[in-house]
């Protein structure tokens, strides 16, 4: 059974080209049903790649059949599309999905979103055994990858390096109030990451009251005026700060009761404007810590580092899995030669109780029962052998050899052919 | 038997204070190597506690080194509640590398083998039991309240590598290293309310005038922290005042004793 693989992905493609040929979830599902006329196919698509796995019997028809679906998906645009296209077979096929399941092929490295669109793009595929067992054995390789490496942990971008640091301050963020100064978008891409961790906006403090508001209907919590806001601090545990003010909109002056009144509890400023709103200084008191713009990035440069060191150790992984799918399907080659002397073994069994029969039948039927397990155990024992070193020699690319020689010895083919 | 059990322990210890330090390299296998050398290694050593019991006429912990083994095996015990899981295996780094090497001096001061004592009486075992795990329990809240101060030092640094490390969160540590201190303070109390039983006049030594400064100052943190708001840093910063009486002048009063 051959495995191919036809794309187009960041690497070689422009965004213009990209969108051309992305489906959505039910998209992808159409075209692999439409592709899947004698053969299996998953489409996978997302903002980086569109990939069509195929496989099949039918060797020679597999990649002609995926590349024109990718270019009538084109439409126009199918000239630009051809030369950059990539086509993989079998091992590299496999090998380049669990890459991708992994993280390794993004942008990002070890980005979280890819492991969901390829479970997604399996369960809307038309699979069978090959594209079945690729598919699993690449989720488990993704999920190896997170588990067993720090990959997918450190944030990629300020908004999740924000809300990574609020986790290192108060882990679960269940419950945990969030107070934003300035209603920029800045400040709304990390309250909305902090919520998606569980934390709620208590208020939205900002110079025009209406833009507060608008805000505030967005992300939650209510207005409130920038001159109101000392007080909100004895609440809040993450103060989110992106105002236009030329100034310290909070110092220590101005903080300084409020923070007293918070009894020793952290309190988190992650201050995003330029110039910057949170007086540094405030960094200085028990239990309050400080971050601007500056040191953000610093922490996503670091964590993007982070992750390529760690993705050497993913790419360990993968090449693992890689490994146990080629041996696996490799072994696929000796499955008919171990099945037809499974049958022909069984077939002689049958056939020599079916000669006693005329003995047998004077035993009592728990006895009868008796002769046909010990048979049918002394069978399964002298093949036992036999199979498990055809699998090993299948894995070690001999295999078609071994099974050669299991037909020949014991006229397999022959019995086939007489039949 | 008891002598050949004690190598098992402390090469399993030993194995996890050094896999620890490879976690400070990033979060992996060797996290996992090390929870197993602490999980792996606590049943040895109450295989062998449970030996020293069996073969000993008496009280086999009565002596300072047989206190530091039962002592080792109650910190260990705590830190197992929480050291299993990853966010907290860095706590082991602080716990693991100090045990081993109490357990080590356990072993050279003959704590770890089999000998006849005199019958202390099973109300001064249940004393010294109770002390023990209270100091232990201290000693792994002191564990916390030293990663505490390490975290908060990164934290306020503003170290761009700070997400590299599985650590506890702040908040958490300052929590769970208050109740530890809580739980280790009322096991304390129950030790000391045995204690008095059998309490005679000229019983008074360095051993209980240190363990009752102990008991003041983990009282008073906990009351300055519920009643003040000293948390965080500050009651961190209590926490190892009361290791250092717990693990450098207890031990010099009761060789002194």
């Amino acid at each position: 059974m051959k495995l191919t693989l036809v794309g187009v992905s960041h690497h070689q493609a422009p965004v213009e080209l990209r969108e051309r040929v992305a489906v959505d979830i039910a998209g992808a599902s159409a075209l692999a049903r439409s592709l899947a006329d004698g053969c299996e196919a998953v489409v996978l698509s997302t903002c980086n790649r569109t990939e069509l796995y195929l496989a099949s019997d039918r060797d020679a028809a597999l990649e002609e059949h995926a590349g024109r679906a990718l270019l009538d998906l084109a439409g126009d645009e199918g000239a630009a599309l051809a030369p950059v296209l990539y086509r993989l077979g079998d091992d590299s096929a496999a090998l380049h999905l669990f890459r991708v399941a992994a993280g390794l092929d993004s942008l990002v490295p070890g980005e979280g979103e890819i492991l969901g669109q390829v479970r997604d793009a399996f369960e809307a595929g038309t699979t069978g055994p090959l594209l079945d067992r690729l598919f699993r054995q690449a989720l488990h390789a993704g999920r190896r990858a997170r588990v067993e490496t720090a990959i997918g942990e450190s944030p990629a971008s300020v908004p999740a390096a924000a809300a990574a640091l609020a986790q290192q301050v108060f882990g679960e963020l269940g419950g945990r109030g969030v107070v934003l100064v300035g209603a920029g978008k800045m400040s709304e891409l990390t309250a909305r990451n902090l919520r998606t961790r569980g934390a709620s906006v208590l208020a939205v403090a900002n110079r025009t009251m209406e833009h507060g508001v608008e805000l505030a209907r967005q992300v939650g919590g209510r207005a409130i005026a920038l001159d109101a806001l000392p007080e909100e601090l004895r609440r809040a545990d993450v103060v989110v700060s992106s105002t236009s003010a030329p100034g310290f909109v909070l110092d220590v002056a101005r903080a300084g009761a409020a923070l007293r009144g918070r009894r020793g509890r952290p309190l988190l400023f992650v201050d995003l404007a330029v110039p910057r709103d949170v007086d540094p200084a405030l960094a200085g008191v028990d239990g309050c810590f400080v971050y601007d713009v500056d040191d953000l990035e610093a922490v996503v440069e670091a964590s993007i580092a982070g992750r390529r060191a760690e993705a050497v150790r993913a790419e360990r992984i993968v090449a693992s899995e890689a490994e146990r799918f080629r041996e696996w399907q490799t072994s696929l080659a000796v499955v008919p030669a171990i099945a037809s002397l499974r049958a022909r073994a069984e077939e002689i069994r049958a056939a020599e109780l079916a000669k006693a029969e005329g003995r047998l039948g004077r035993l009592p039927e728990s006895e009868r029962r008796l002769v046909e397990a010990v048979t049918s155990q002394i069978v399964a024992k002298l093949l036992h052998t036999p199979t498990v070193r055809l699998k090993e020699a299948a894995a070690a690319a001999d295999g078609v050899i071994y099974a050669d020689v299991v037909r020949h010895l014991f006229g397999l083919g022959e019995e086939e052919q007489q039949s | 038997m008891a002598e050949l059990l004690v190598w098992p322990v402390l090469i399993a210890y030993g194995e996890a204070a050094f896999a620890y330090a490879g976690e400070l390299r990033g979060p992996g296998f060797a996290g996992r190597l090390a929870v197993w050398g602490v999980r792996l290694g606590w049943i040895a050593q109450t295989a062998l506690l449970v030996v020293q019991a069996i073969d000993t006429d008496g009280f086999p912990w009565g002596t300072w080194a047989g206190a530091l083994n039962l002592f080792v095996w109650l910190v260990v015990g705590a830190y197992l509640i929480w050291g299993c899981r990853p966010r907290y295996r860095l706590l082991g780094l602080a716990v693991m590398p100090p045990a081993a090497a109490l357990l080590v001096a356990a072993w050279a001061g003959g704590g770890t083998g089999v000998t006849t004592r005199d019958e202390p009486g099973a109300l001064l075992a249940f004393h010294v039991g109770l002390m023990l795990a209270g100091f232990a329990g201290l000693t792994l809240a002191a564990g916390m309240a030293a990663l505490y101060l390490w975290q908060e030092r990164r934290l306020k640094r503003r170290d761009a590598h700070l997400l590299r490390l599985r650590v506890p969160p702040l908040d958490a540590l300052d929590r769970l290293s208050a109740r530890t201190s809580l739980t280790s303070l009322v096991v304390l109390s129950a030790g000391m309310v045995v204690g008095l039983a059998s309490f005679q006049r000229g019983d008074f030594d360095a051993a209980i005038a240190v363990s009752l400064a102990i008991w003041a100052l983990v009282a008073s943190s906990l009351l300055l922290r519920f009643e003040v708001g000293v948390r965080g840093r500050r009651f961190a910063v209590l926490l190892m005042l009361v290791l250092g009486l717990v693990v450098v002048v207890l031990p010099i009063t009761h060789f002194a004793s």
